[in-house]
């Protein structure tokens, strides 16, 4: 890990020096200054992971966990390390509870796919919010087409706050499984997983947070959460695309059966049967995508680094900011407003489509989503078909917001 | 900010605000849903057909300027068309909104296709071809028999 251009944890960031650990915030739109709001959807990378990358290739990369020669133990080293650095970063209790996926999408599949087909039964429940990603609602339907469970959905409020009290009236005898996001995307609600874990655990049901949302923004500790399994992608945390983490209990995993078959994941082959290698391998079927999780790995030393208590200050501050600048934009209707909530600011404008929104903005130089954000029922919920989303990110500043509300006056000129 | 007035031109920017034949048609004999998967818009084209002509068009649904315009536009022109011109019209448009080559133009079609020339502005913006030519692709899909369409 190279030294960061950062100062002690216990001042304030100094986001002058982070941005200039991003290449690409030095680009240009057609001449303009990029404003790039849409970490939500994919966050940008620092040149410490790049470095890292590069270097793998350059100087130490072959496949893990295979050759006798210098190189592959190198290369095995620097994956393995990275699986640590994961663990650390989530405070797993073991390194084997870290499993590699492509991203959190395949976390969830994975989960649903061999938890789900060995233990879950016709008529079984699995428990989910209104605010789900269409990532941890999918692969549940494919699985109760398959079994037969029955999927019940928890509903939010006007404002995209989770309603406890109904959540847990949902909760019944026949209930296996809670599958909950751990802050919206497309609302930057912050869903009390604590809290439903708790509850969860004290009646045997077993957990999974989708915490793509939560690992950029929070401080997260699994045990502390007491979930069974913790999913999220990589490159919504500063790292590269194709990388993902499914965290999961040692004794779930255990009990598992593989997901994929391939190398990597055995033991001993015949062409009568074939024995599983330990966790993590088991799931980890095939080449892994070995820079990828270094990467991911540079990702969050240079997170931590900086300090997640810090990011989340700074970053709860930036979304007050702009929360309440945007609340006095003519025409803007702010969407999820929950009490806790952050990094998310979704809105419509009265008259304008969102696509528009961010079509006009983008000539502007300025990044944000428009559409559905994978997320459709909650958009339903809501009776929307679409939001514009302004995402904050660890570079995040003040004059990005006010860039942004500069571009929607814009669009008040263009769309009258 | 040049492409960005060369996309949203007044007449688009009227379409959207007042769209024309906007609502379902009831009864109608051709009807498609069109969905555009990358933002969740929905547009559905009603087609009454009585001799090979179109004799009443109508559309609904939610979406963008340009979508909505595109589909505003598209309804005034179909009226009183027969079928086999209206398949050719969806032809010629979709290639001036995806090619940079000028569309091959349809006879007795001259008028319609300067009058689309005001959604060319989209090739500059190719994340919002599909929001253009989604109407289009619904009625063609309506024309076909088929119930539904998307543009992915």
């Amino acid at each position: 890990m190279t030294a960061l251009a950062v100062a002690a944890k216990a001042e304030p960031l100094d986001v002058a020096a982070i941005r200039a650990d991003f290449p690409i915030l030095g680009e240009k739109m057609d001449g303009k200054d990029l404003v790039f709001l849409d970490s939500a959807a994919s966050a940008q990378k620092p040149r410490q992971v790049l470095d890292a990358m590069r270097h793998v290739y350059e100087t130490s990369y072959a496949n893990v966990h295979r050759g006798a020669y210098r190189l592959s133990a190198l290369a095995t080293d620097a994956f393995e390390g990275a699986r640590e650095t994961v663990r650390a970063f989530v405070n797993a209790e073991r390194a084997e509870e870290i499993i590699f996926t492509r991203n959190a999408t395949e976390a969830i599949n994975l989960v649903a796919a061999t938890h789900g087909r060995a233990f879950l039964k016709e008529g079984d429940e699995v428990l989910l919010t209104h605010m789900e990603h269409h990532s941890n609602i999918v692969p549940w339907q494919l699985l109760r087409d398959a079994t037969g469970i029955v999927i019940k959905v928890a509903p939010i409020d006007d404002q995209g706050n989770l309603v406890m009290a109904d959540f847990n009236a949902l909760v019944t005898e026949r209930t296996r499984l809670i599958a909950v996001t751990h802050v919206s995307n497309a609302l930057g609600t912050i869903v009390p997983v604590h809290e439903i874990c708790q509850m969860a655990r004290e009646r045997g049901i077993v957990t999974l947070i989708d915490g793509s949302q939560g690992v950029p923004h929070l401080p997260v500790d699994v045990q502390d959460i007491g979930c069974d399994f913790y999913a999220f992608t990589g490159h919504k945390v500063y790292g590269p695309t194709g990388i993902g983490v499914l965290y999961g209990r040692a004794e779930r995993l255990d009990a598992m059966p593989p997901y994929q078959g391939g190398g990597e994941m055995i033991r001993t082959v015949t062409f009568e049967t074939s024995t599983y290698a330990a966790l993590p391998h088991k799931f980890e079927a095939g080449t892994p995508n070995i820079v990828g999780a270094i990467g991911l790995g540079a990702a969050l030393d240079y997170v931590s680094a900086i300090g997640r208590e810090r990011i989340a200050a700074n970053e709860a501050d930036l979304l007050a900011y702009g929360m309440d600048r945007l609340a006095q934009v003519p025409g803007l209707r702010l969407i999820g407003t929950a009490q806790r909530k952050l990094a998310v600011m979704s809105f419509v404008v009265d008259g304008v489509h969102p696509h528009d929104v961010g079509t006009v903005l983008d000539s502007e130089g300025i990044a944000i989503r428009a559409g559905h954000h994978c997320a459709q029922p909650v958009m339903d919920r809501l009776g929307l078909t679409a939001t514009a989303r302004a995402s904050l990110g660890i570079y995040s500043t003040r004059d990005d917001i006010d860039a942004l509300v500069d571009g929607l006056g814009k669009v008040r000129e263009v769309f009258g | 900010m040049s492409d960005l007035r060369e996309l949203y031109q007044e007449v688009i920017l009227d379409h959207n605000r007042s769209p024309r034949n906007f609502g379902a048609l009831d009864p109608c004999d051709h009807k498609a849903d069109g969905h555009n998967p990358l933002c969740g818009d929905t547009v559905t084209v009603y087609l009454t057909i009585a001799d090979g002509i179109v004799s009443d068009v109508a559309f609904d649904g939610r979406g963008c300027a340009i979508s909505v315009a595109s589909a505003s536009m598209m309804t005034e022109m179909v009226k009183g068309m027969t079928v086999a011109d209206a398949e050719r019209l969806f032809q010629s448009f979709q290639h001036l909104c995806t090619e940079d080559t000028e569309p091959e133009v349809p006879a007795g079609l001259e008028d319609e296709m300067d009058v689309l020339q005001v959604l060319s502005g989209v090739r500059a913006f190719p994340m919002r071809v599909k929001c253009a030519t989604l109407a289009w692709h619904t009625m063609s899909a309506a024309l076909h028999g088929n119930r539904e369409t998307s543009t992915e």
